[in-house]
């Protein structure tokens, strides 16, 4: 009979915790977000979570957009697929946001494309992947740059140092294996061998034997595309292996606490991204100037740690939102969706947006430069 | 005797009970979306007590239930995402299709897809969980202790690895775009808003056939051979009990209800990820299992249903995997028999007297 | 294969070997005088690493590798004396449940305190480009480093239990706990000294290997799994023997790469896991007669 009695006071519980809950209506634009800010992809989703905050509350201080305030529900998926699918479905139907940001991985996104579309709410997603953008799904947009565009300057640049033979190598998560497939895509266009590609484990501290691997073959540059701790591992392991071959790395490595880390070996690194790594760098006359220079000035200065491109990614999102919604001047998700397709010229973090119906990302190769390090600092690469 | 016996079944009739008043409950406060994550967690739930018989009945820890739910997930997960629609006039395709056993259905974006009717892959699902746990379980359930628990959570970690690994698994993407699971005409398990009551009842139906299932092998012969088990395995060994094949039964029985919570679940969800088959999540179910008293079902029942709830609904935020540790740790120290038990009730029942009858009586 | 390669190979396994090793030893060290196996053990390798770096912030590298050693040896203590002490009676289920528990929380508050970001030591000497060449393979100044730290460890280890009166009382509390107890042994000394020392070796490796392979706060339970195989390879109880089963598995890693996609590394090593823990439990070097008279 013991077991009776607990089995009804935990319903009890239960029963009482679903009793209360439902909110009233009001004013405000209620905005989802889902970001990994703990676990294993917590590097994208901390910064965009901070940012997204930041940008929120400066948007509120400044009067809201059109007179409402935006409401930003932040949920924490660490990087769980199951996870983003459940949040997904209590900002759709419970909080019933006008739009979703994030999620911060490749994964997740493709986990919630379908339920977004099914149920007509605008997703911005955080995530890299081409596969979020293509096929195009009327309600899905991005904002990172592609990674073909990723791909297409790091074999341009290569070609112009007349490089031939590469040896690829990848960390085994999402944002990994995609930029591994777009360099296979499209180094053939570019008259590129890639004589070795390697995978590696994500969380992998030494990998001195797999570029011991691509030594062997004389590669004549090296392409490292993954996220930390790798991207600082590898050009350390390359000194110590005495291989003096250029290291190209993904966007990925576009934080200066990256370059950090790997110290001394960082220098001459190559890499694309985003104009908002070197904003103080960029001329007066670029359209991204202004924006770049006050979101890193503010970042830099209310969190004490350096910006970073993924940061932008988030930043992007949620402007674009606001402009969706000034646009349209309706909070309905899909006059917001309208108004998301229908943005051209918007200079924000990560490049000029001109989206269209069949382009849900907006950016173009200019929204990409190759950066390198030079004494402990992103410069352009010429 | 009988009466013993409908005692038995009296916790599944409040289950059921409690089931119906919950769906009234969110019915009437127009709540009907927390359906959702309690969906979600009849599935965790499943694997949760198919953990409980492994570990409280048979005395077996086990630190891999997520590879077993993983393989269930992952395997419907390929053969139902498969597309034959280009493929039909192939010997395999049109055999299939002669049986019956190919569906065709529309996707978001207005193309069609031929697959394979996941009742297949369940069967599949079901087969390889088993094969497997009997191709790890009989070496690896002679171990004890540290070396039992080392070697779980090693088959765990080769499954995640796998997974993250190869291609056909979606790497680290995992699987997306997993079609619906039409059980009958007019139901099927899928994420559909519309049809999301029904699933709810379809979930807790399972769990609930699930338990009496259970009730009956605890109650059974081999039932009893297993408490024997947990008592003392050499004690058990010499009245006959074949003990090593007992164990290996029981975690055979772990992981087919592992494997059919990761099939559902992925049906339900539409895709599945690597997290599904991380040590984390493991260790997650170690601990509900533990919170809920090690060898009771309901307890870990409970308590399963509970604390997935809450997490699948973020109500932990950012410290998710912090409040499972915290629950290991605390349950360890202070209440090593589980919470669900009945001197906690006892304990409340007193504190009640003492404290507040005592008080009233000023 | 070039014999420059092989070479190459080599001192890859061996630098990480190096770190399996360390945590190996810090299994050992606690297994012998409670038969505990402490899933924290990779923890503290973070914790040294994490405290050194903060230390390093203010002063010079020496004594930021001195404080994160004795802090991280602190906290052992501590999570002795709060957490295990009193669960001591308890089932080794009870312990296995409790230290991963105490794992993930060790990992969490890290996030809490040092937030997402890896962090890296300077080099202890030369920089992140210098390098050394030994018989034609190129190698980093801070793995000889690495190896050095490893065998003065190892040596000090052995004349620790054998020779000095502490030592010998730890290994008595391991054999036979009760007769150390009737000698005059204070077990519970032991064994809290057991927990700080295991936990001061896994921060001294954290601390000698951050400049390669960097410190981040989710870095312990991969760690501690390795840490875990070394430690059964090597046959568990016997720190000495975990250090060549450490550079064992590190070797067979590394070759493992030159042949297969690393990807699967992680799936080899577990491999050799289940095949020894079934096989022979005892471990590759221990005795088979020994291993049956343990309760694990």
């Amino acid at each position: 009979m013991k077991k009776t009695t607990a089995i009804l006071l935990t319903l009890a519980a239960i029963a009482s915790s679903l009793l209360t809950g439902c909110g009233g209506e009001d004013e405000t634009i209620k905005v989802g977000a889902l970001f990994a800010v703990t676990g294993g992809a917590s590097f994208l989703g901390a910064p965009e979570a901070r940012t997204a905050d930041m940008l929120v509350e400066e948007i509120n201080a400044d009067g809201g957009v059109d007179g409402k305030m935006i409401e930003l529900i932040i949920k924490d998926t660490a990087a769980n697929p199951e996870k983003a699918i459940s949040f997904a479905k209590q900002l759709i139907e419970e909080d019933k946001v006008v739009a979703i940001i994030g999620p911060s991985t490749s994964g997740e996104t493709m986990q919630i494309k379908e339920l977004c579309e099914s149920y007509k709410t605008p997703l911005i997603s955080c995530a890299a992947a081409e596969a979020i953008v293509d096929p195009v799904a009327k309600y899905v947009f991005k904002t990172p740059q592609k990674d073909s565009y990723v791909a297409n300057w790091v074999f341009t640049t290569m070609k112009e140092m007349g490089i031939k033979n590469i040896g690829i190598v990848g960390a085994n998560t999402g944002f990994g294996n995609a930029g591994l497939g777009q360099l296979e895509k499209y180094a053939p266009d570019y008259g590129i061998n890639i004589i070795a590609k390697e995978t590696y484990d994500k969380a992998a501290t030494d990998l001195t034997a797999v570029l011991t691997k691509l030594k062997a073959k004389d590669v004549e540059a090296v392409v490292n595309w993954s996220i930390v701790p790798a991207q600082s591992i590898v050009p350390k392991n390359m000194k110590q292996l005495g291989m003096d071959v250029p290291l190209f790395q993904s966007h990925g490595f576009g934080n200066i606490k990256y370059a950090e880390a790997a110290g001394a070996a960082a220098e001459g690194i190559i890499f694309p991204a985003g104009q908002l790594l070197v904003a103080e760098k960029l001329p007066a006359s670029h359209p991204q100037k202004e924006i770049t220079t006050a979101y890193k000035t503010q970042y830099e200065s209310k969190f004490n740690e350096p910006v970073s491109g993924f940061g932008g990614y988030a930043y992007d999102s949620i402007m674009l939102i606001v402009k969706a919604i000034e646009k349209t001047g309706s909070i309905e998700r899909n006059d917001i969706r309208d108004g998301l397709e229908s943005i051209s010229g918007y200079a924000g973090a990560s490049g000029v947006f001109n989206m269209s119906a069949s382009d849900h990302n907006g950016l173009d190769m200019s929204s990409i430069e190759m950066l390198t390090v030079e004494n402990g600092e992103f410069t352009l690469y010429k | 005797m009988l009466k013993n016996r409908m005692k038995q079944y009296t916790p599944v009739a409040i289950l059921a009970a409690a089931i119906l008043l919950i769906q009234l409950i969110t019915l009437i406060s127009g709540t009907g979306y927390l359906l959702t994550q309690l969906t979600m967690s009849a599935w965790y739930v499943l694997a949760a007590v198919g953990l409980c018989m492994v570990m409280g009945y048979a005395g077996q820890i086990s630190m891999g239930q997520a590879g077993f739910f993983a393989i269930g997930g992952y395997t419907t997960a390929v053969l139902s995402t498969i597309d034959f629609t280009d493929r039909l006039s192939g010997g395999l395709p049109r055999l299939l299709d002669s049986m019956h056993m190919l569906i065709t259905r529309e996707t978001i974006y207005g193309d069609t897809m031929t697959y394979l009717t996941p009742w297949a892959s369940l069967i599949a699902a079901i087969l390889i969980a088993a094969a497997a746990a009997l191709i790890v379980g009989i070496p690896v359930l002679k171990l004890k202790g540290h070396y039992l628990a080392m070697a779980t959570m090693g088959f765990g970690i080769i499954i995640n690895r796998v997974v993250l690994g190869t291609k056909a698994f979606g790497e680290a993407d995992g699987i997306t775009n997993v079609p619906p699971f039409k059980v009958l005409p007019f139901f099927e398990v899928s994420g559909d808003f519309n049809i999301r009551i029904g699933n709810y009842y379809f979930a807790w139906l399972i769990v609930i056939i699930a338990m009496v299932l259970l009730i009956n092998l605890i109650n059974s012969r081999s039932g009893r051979a297993l408490k024997a088990l947990h008592g003392s395995e050499e004690a058990a060994d010499a009245m006959g009990v074949n003990t090593a094949r007992t164990k290996v039964i029981i975690f055979m029985i772990g992981a087919v209800f592992a494997a059919a919570a990761g099939f559902f679940m992925t049906h339900y969800n539409g895709g599945i990820g690597p997290s599904e088959s991380s040590v984390v999540k493991s260790v997650r179910y170690v601990s509900i299992v533990a919170v809920g008293g090690m060898a009771n079902i309901w307890g870990t029942l409970m308590m399963g249903m509970v604390l997935n709830f809450l997490s699948l609904r973020g109500v932990f935020g950012h410290f998710d995997d912090a409040v499972f540790g915290i629950i290991l740790v605390l349950i360890m120290m202070f209440m090593p028999d589980g919470f669900i038990r009945k001197a906690v009730f006892y304990d409340i029942r007193n504190f009640v007297n003492r404290k507040i009858i005592k008080r009233g009586d000023k | 294969m070039t014999f420059d390669q092989v070479l190459q190979y080599i001192f890859s396994g061996i630098t990480v070997g190096s770190i399996y090793a360390f945590v190996a030893i810090g299994y050992n060290i606690i297994y012998n005088t409670t038969g505990i196996i402490n899933f924290a053990q990779g923890e503290f390798v973070m914790l040294g690493g994490m405290i050194a770096y903060t230390f390093s912030g203010f002063m010079a590298l020496l004594p930021s590798v001195i404080i994160a050693v004795l802090l991280t040896a602190a906290v052992g203590g501590v999570i002795e004396n709060v957490f295990i002490r009193r669960m001591r009676r308890t089932s080794v289920l009870g312990m296995i449940v409790i230290t991963v528990g105490l794992s993930i929380l060790i990992r969490e508050f890290s996030l809490y305190i040092w937030d997402e970001q890896i962090r890296a030591l300077p080099f202890f000497t030369g920089s992140e480009i210098s390098s050394v060449e030994i018989i034609g393979a190129r190698i980093s100044p801070q793995v000889l480093w690495v190896l050095a730290v490893t065998a003065v460890l190892t040596v000090a280890l052995y004349i620790f239990l054998k020779f000095t009166l502490t030592g010998q009382a730890m290994r008595a509390c391991s054999e036979n706990p009760k007769a150390a107890l009737l000698c005059g042994i204070r077990t519970d000394r032991m064994i809290s000294l057991s927990f700080m020392v295991s936990a001061g070796i896994g921060a001294l490796g954290g601390c000698v290997v951050s400049p390669l392979t960097q410190t981040h706060y989710a870095m312990g339970s991969d760690l501690a799994v390795k840490g875990f195989t070394v430690a059964i390879l090597g046959g568990l109880g016997n720190p000495l023997s975990a250090v060549a089963a450490g550079l064992l598995l590190g070797l067979i890693e590394s070759f493992s790469i030159s042949v297969l996609p690393m990807a699967y590394k992680d799936v080899i090593s577990i491999l050799i896991l289940l095949i020894i823990l079934v096989a022979k439990p005892s471990g590759l070097f221990g005795s088979r007669a020994a291993a049956a008279l343990k309760d694990y």
